[in-house]
């Protein structure tokens, strides 16, 4: 094995020393390609066969020589500048901000988001993707209230979203029924199933926790793709109803189910098809935003302040006469319901649900954006959903490499900012006498 | 799976099957439970591992095979050593570079950090060796019959035996390591207090390298015993195995040792028995449900010590 390279070095290390430490991570490199770059494993119908391609060992460590090379010269060089130059104008712009900053950042997102489908440059394509980054937002937000307020670690999110996706289209299939009266049912069912997951396994500690969600999404999943007489199975189930604008079918007059009257018809326009994905946008907008205010107003109630409270120190809150167990179940259903509508949300834009929607990427995904937005911070949710769905969403041509890009962003980012893109907690309560220095240091 | 489910016969079958799936399990569970018992993270990528493990097998077979070398034993014991070192080494690297940067920040951060390694590890084996499912030809062929005059005859095959006699030398191996050396004293050390453990001249960095090594080979142990047993590796047998294993060694008592072996032996168990009565379908589902209630009555896993907070 080889020793440890050093990553930084406090006194400024000479060039061999650098070049050193450049080729032992060249030669780790090359450790790890040889197997599975060296080598192509060709599965034909022979049988399988072994393609040569060692050129691309030396490719590959050669690459990480010069990457480690300029990385360790650019701590050297540029690093020390950036520290001096341009940190002390961060820190001050930061200081100079009014502490209601991030407020009115919040309202200038929320009015750019409105704004967004008359904007000159917003076409139908534009718009699919921002409807489908306010999804990842909202499915954060209400993570956030299980992660970031109750500080539960829960590795399977994506199986409420899926109950939430499920009911809606059994129940408008089966039974008729629009998507309004759905909305609130998907979410109560998908509350129902936090509840019936959590009252047995809350009791655990953190960790334990996110294995049992984790299992619970997967057990989900499978129930879905086994049960076909109800779900379809891995088929998944087609033909679920479109959203009504509350009651009028958005579709052209000549498809309209006879009788009823189109939205087009009603407001006397012309039919098109974008008034549908507008329609969309706005829709998981206002429940974006339904979220957040949700979570915005709670925090002051007593039962946000406990979940807050218990997140920081559990024992304490026992001591203090705080049922943890209820507590944290109250975090578990609430978070699940928000799952919920957006999954009923999803079912109705898709038209189509499989279980193929519903995979653990996905609550990685979520749970990600969560992380590294901050936990608990509401904008930094949005920055993270933007840089984790809609980067990739602009490199779709690529789509061999994006996973594969947003794994290793995942891990670079956690490196650059352990504590998350927006760590800055604001607390919901200040005494209001105690100087406000002392109570944001003893805050962190 | 066999036309009478009711005899003695049958259930020796299962529990032979059992038996073999969990070794496997337990080989895995013991990277879980070591990483966690010492740096009290979710080494999520260790799934991915032992994937990269199957296919830097499958890679050293073929091989072998191109030097002309196909005598099975001997094919055998090569491969086992190219993919634990070489599997090993994929194993330090992701500690060196996706975990140890991230010690001592928020207790989420080196979680994500590993799914997201998880992500990587899965994608890089995609691209570089195809979507498509790998098959090997049966290299180790027959078995011994049991049972032979029974209307269901009982068989245990050559490679179920190898595959419980190499976890069973490797696990007594590395009970051994743990006890006696240096290395595993210090590992003891590391896991009670990592900051006395490098106060008393510890290698606290060498230490948990060593640990990710340790994991990760024998991780590769158990992708080359799949890959033999089932025959077919793709990239993303890593992702349900390994959260099997993760279970097995909450099961059994996460940090435990011998906790992961029994943890694992049980997962299978109640996977094979599950199939074999009830229907295949549900066999995840089984396992995580007993999971959920030995929890419940049992939160620090069988072999597991309570934890006692102290204010």
């Amino acid at each position: 094995m080889k020793a440890d390279m050093p990553a930084t070095n406090r006194s400024r290390p000479s060039m061999s020393a650098m070049l050193r430490d450049a080729a032992a991570a060249a030669f780790v490199a090359a450790l790890l390609a040889f197997p599975l770059l060296g080598f192509k494993l060709n599965a034909t119908a022979q049988g399988l066969h072994l393609d040569m391609r060692l050129s691309w060992v030396p490719i590959a460590a050669g690459i990480v020589f010069a990457g480690r090379l300029l990385l360790t010269l650019g701590g050297q060089y540029v690093a020390p500048i950036i520290a001096r130059r341009v940190a002390p104008d961060v820190d001050a712009i930061r200081r100079r901000l009014p502490s209601r900053s991030a407020y009115m950042v919040g309202i200038a997102m929320a009015a750019v988001a409105i704004a967004l489908p008359w904007l000159p440059f917003a076409d139908r394509n534009l718009i699919d993707k921002a409807t489908l980054i306010l999804i990842y937002v909202m499915l954060g937000w209400g993570l956030n209230i299980v992660v970031g307020l109750a500080g539960l670690l829960d590795l399977g999110y994506v199986a409420f979203y899926a109950v939430g996706a499920y009911s809606y289209a059994l129940l408008s299939q089966h039974f008729g029924l629009s998507f309004w009266i759905c909305l609130p049912l998907a979410g109560l069912l998908a509350g129902a199933f936090g509840v019936a997951l959590g009252f047995p396994v809350l009791r655990l500690r953190g960790d334990y926790l996110a294995i049992v969600t984790l299992g619970f999404g997967e057990i989900v999943r499978e129930v879905i793709i086994n049960w076909d007489k109800v779900t379809g199975g891995p088929n998944g189930l087609s033909g679920i109803e479109r959203p009504s604008f509350f009651g009028l079918p958005m579709l052209p007059t000549s498809m309209a189910p006879p009788g009823s009257t189109t939205f087009a018809d009603f407001f006397g326009i012309a039919f098109s098809p974008n008034q549908r994905i507008w329609f969309l946008y706005y829709l998981i907008l206002a429940l974006a935003l339904a979220t957040n205010l949700f979570t915005q107003r709670i925090r002051r109630l007593p039962l946000g302040r406990a979940w807050e409270a218990l997140r920081e120190d559990e024992i304490a809150c026992r001591s203090l006469g705080i049922n943890p167990t209820l507590v944290k179940l109250s975090a578990f259903a609430i978070g699940a319901s928000f799952a919920g509508f957006a999954g009923s949300f999803f079912a109705t834009r898709q038209g189509f649900i499989s279980p193929e929607s519903f995979t653990f990427i996905e609550s990685a995904i979520i749970l990600a954006i969560v992380v590294l937005g901050g936990m608990g911070s509401q904008i930094g949710i949005v920055l993270a959903a933007l840089l984790l769905v809609g980067l990739p969403e602009w490199f779709r041509e690529l789509e061999q490499f994006r996973m594969l890009a947003f794994g290793a962003a995942m891990v670079l980012i956690m490196l650059w900012r352990p504590q998350g893109l927006l760590s800055h907690r604001e607390p919901t309560l200040r005494l209001s006498d105690v100087p406000r220095k002392l109570v944001s240091e003893s805050a962190t | 799976m066999g036309a009478r489910q009711g005899g003695m016969e049958y259930f020796l079958q299962q529990l032979i099957n059992g038996v073999t799936l969990g070794a496997t399990y337990g080989l895995i569970a013991i990277g879980y439970t070591m990483v966690y018992g010492i740096i009290g993270m979710i080494n999520f990528a260790h799934g991915d591992i032992y994937m990269v493990g199957a296919f830097i097998s499958l890679v050293g077979f073929l091989l072998l095979g191109f030097f002309g070398i196909t005598y099975v034993p001997l094919a055998c014991l090569l491969v086992l050593v190219f993919a634990m070192v070489f599997t090993a080494v994929y194993g330090w690297a992701v500690e060196r570079l996706a975990y140890r940067p991230l010690r001592g920040s928020q207790r989420l951060a080196p979680l994500i950090s590993a799914i997201g390694v998880s992500i990587v590890l899965q994608n890089f084996v995609q691209l570089s060796q195809g979507a498509r499912v790998k098959p090997l030809q049966p290299m180790i062929n027959g078995g011994i019959t049991l049972v032979p005059d029974a209307d269901f005859p009982v068989t245990i095959s050559y490679i179920k035996i190898m595959i419980i006699v190499t976890t069973v030398v490797l696990m007594a191996g590395f009970t051994l390591i743990i006890k006696y050396t240096s290395l595993g004293r210090a590992q003891r050390a590391a896991e009670q207090d990592m900051t006395m453990a490098s106060l008393l001249g510890v290698n606290v960095d060498r230490t948990i390298s060593a640990t990710f090594v340790i994991g990760a080979m024998l991780a590769a142990v158990a992708g080359l015993m799949v890959t033999l047993y089932y025959g077919v590796v793709d990239f993303y047998i890593g992702f349900i195995v390994g959260i099997k294993a993760f279970t097995a060694a909450v099961l059994g008592g996460i940090g435990s040792v011998p906790g992961a072996m029994l943890g694992g032996m049980l997962i299978g168990l109640i996977e094979a028995f599950w199939s074999g009565y009830f229907s295949i379908e549900y066999k995840d589902v089984a396992a995580f449900s007993i999971l959920v209630f030995v929890l419940i009555f049992r939160p620090t896993g069988l072999l597991g010590k309570p934890e006692i907070e102290k204010v």
